[in-house]
């Protein structure tokens, strides 16, 4: 039997959910005996190679990029997991969104302290290249179907291995109280 | 001598005074219902509908009914859990309850409760509403953000003459919780602490003093919400 394979993405995250992906030690070992990894930040493949079976996402979607990433990984991971707060809730990101995008936009390129006098021509980048922004942050959920969610700011490390030890081995997931967080 | 009366949650026999309400008739027979809204030696109100149990095939709330001889109550069932999970998962998403970067979290009796009814995500949209925060106070940082208008600390704080500290602003969805400025700038250091103790979530805060407990000691880090119960 072939080895399930995962990718993994960060839309508008902190990283920080990979890091808690590593954080599983000497048993990343273990994972890579039971598990390929294709796309993802942790190999460095940048596109899809083949269809995965696990897809873990980190952040949610603060702008159109974000958006295309997450419609991509739907299309080509048969389980989806909203990994972390930000992907379940917007998390940190999403404190932008009771503010008009208008407002967020001139208050980081025209009337914030640090850019005040330094932009005088009034620019705010609106390049076709640069992706744009979203009116606010979107859960993952809110833009595609999410099979499962992994709450946590990160995740821990065993929340993490339990969950995906559970998907691979068609175990029922540990869920012992500690390992469930917001924070 | 007071009429002692029989009743039964789940199933299993209880007894209590008549006229106890039926949370505290709960507790004395270390049966845990979940509350949120109430606070011991507050009058109860019934506002925010997490202890709601199930008598007679009807939801009623267990702080503000009396319990009946003879009552058969559902308290731990599936479809009372589901419920009072839609209403935590409710609360969620209508403020900004970003935990992570929240002094109260691990402190939070609505960040517990989602704890004990493993709630992944709340099953409605996100409303993200625009709430402000009121940091006029010297000793304490009010943030409307996080408020689940639970009236606690209005119903508990007074002054010496018996005068509420804290009062409802607005109406309907934009109704927010305000500090009466005169009243709230001689908020004594007792009030203060106690204002904090009795918020329920992190809307109210103490002035220079975040972060207060290390991860790992905070009251919820370890065991469930109403673990001192057996039931």
């Amino acid at each position: 039997m072939s080895k399930p394979v995962i990718a993994t993405a960060t839309l508008a995250g902190c990283f920080g959910c990979h890091m808690s992906i590593l954080d599983i030690d000497e048993k990343i070992l273990d994972l890579i005996e039971l598990v390929e990894f294709n796309k993802s930040p942790i190999d460095d493949i940048k596109n899809f190679t083949k269809k995965c079976d696990i897809g873990l996402i980190e952040g949610g979607c603060c702008n159109s990029e974000n958006v295309h990433v997450l419609k991509d990984f739907r299309k080509n991971c048969n389980t989806l997991i909203s990994l972390g707060e930000c992907a379940i809730m917007g998390g940190l990101p999403a404190c932008r969104n009771p503010i008009p995008i208008k407002e967020c936009l001139e208050e980081a390129y025209l009337n914030g302290p640090s850019v005040k006098g330094h932009n005088e021509s009034g620019i705010i980048p609106n390049d076709d290249e640069i992706p744009m922004m979203l009116d606010k942050v979107y859960p993952c959920h809110e833009i595609v179907k999410i099979d499962y969610f992994l709450p946590g700011c990160p995740p821990s490390a065993e929340l993490i291995w339990n969950a995906l030890t559970a998907l691979i081995t068609g175990n029922e997931m540990e869920l012992p109280y500690e390992v469930i967080k917001f924070d | 001598m007071a009429d002692i009366i029989n009743f039964t949650i789940d199933g299993k026999e209880c007894v209590a005074e008549k006229g106890t309400l039926i949370l505290q008739a709960a507790q004395e027979n270390d049966i845990y219902i979940p509350t949120l809204c109430n606070y011991e030696g507050v009058k109860p109100q019934g506002s925010c509908r997490i202890c709601t149990i199930k008598t007679n095939g009807q939801f009623v709330t267990a702080c503000t009914t009396p319990v009946a001889d003879g009552m058969e109550i559902e308290n731990n069932t599936e479809e009372i859990n589901d419920l009072r999970k839609s209403i935590i998962e409710l609360l969620f998403v209508e403020g900004n309850h970003f935990c992570p970067a929240c002094e109260m979290s691990g402190d939070c009796e609505l960040q517990a409760l989602a704890y004990r009814f493993q709630m992944m995500v709340p099953r409605f949209t996100f409303q993200f509403p625009k709430r402000e925060i009121d940091a006029r106070n010297p000793k304490i940082l009010m943030d409307s953000n996080r408020c689940i208008r639970c009236k606690r600390c209005i119903r508990a704080i007074k002054d010496e003459k018996e005068r509420s500290i804290f009062a409802f602003h607005g109406r309907g969805r934009n109704i927010e919780v305000h500090i009466d400025p005169d009243l709230g700038s001689k908020l004594t250091d007792e009030l203060a602490e106690r204002s904090v103790t009795i918020c329920p979530v992190g809307a109210i805060l103490p002035r220079e003093k975040g972060f207060r407990t290390p991860i790992g000691q905070r009251k919820f880090d370890h065991e469930p919400i109403g673990s001192e119960y057996k039931y």
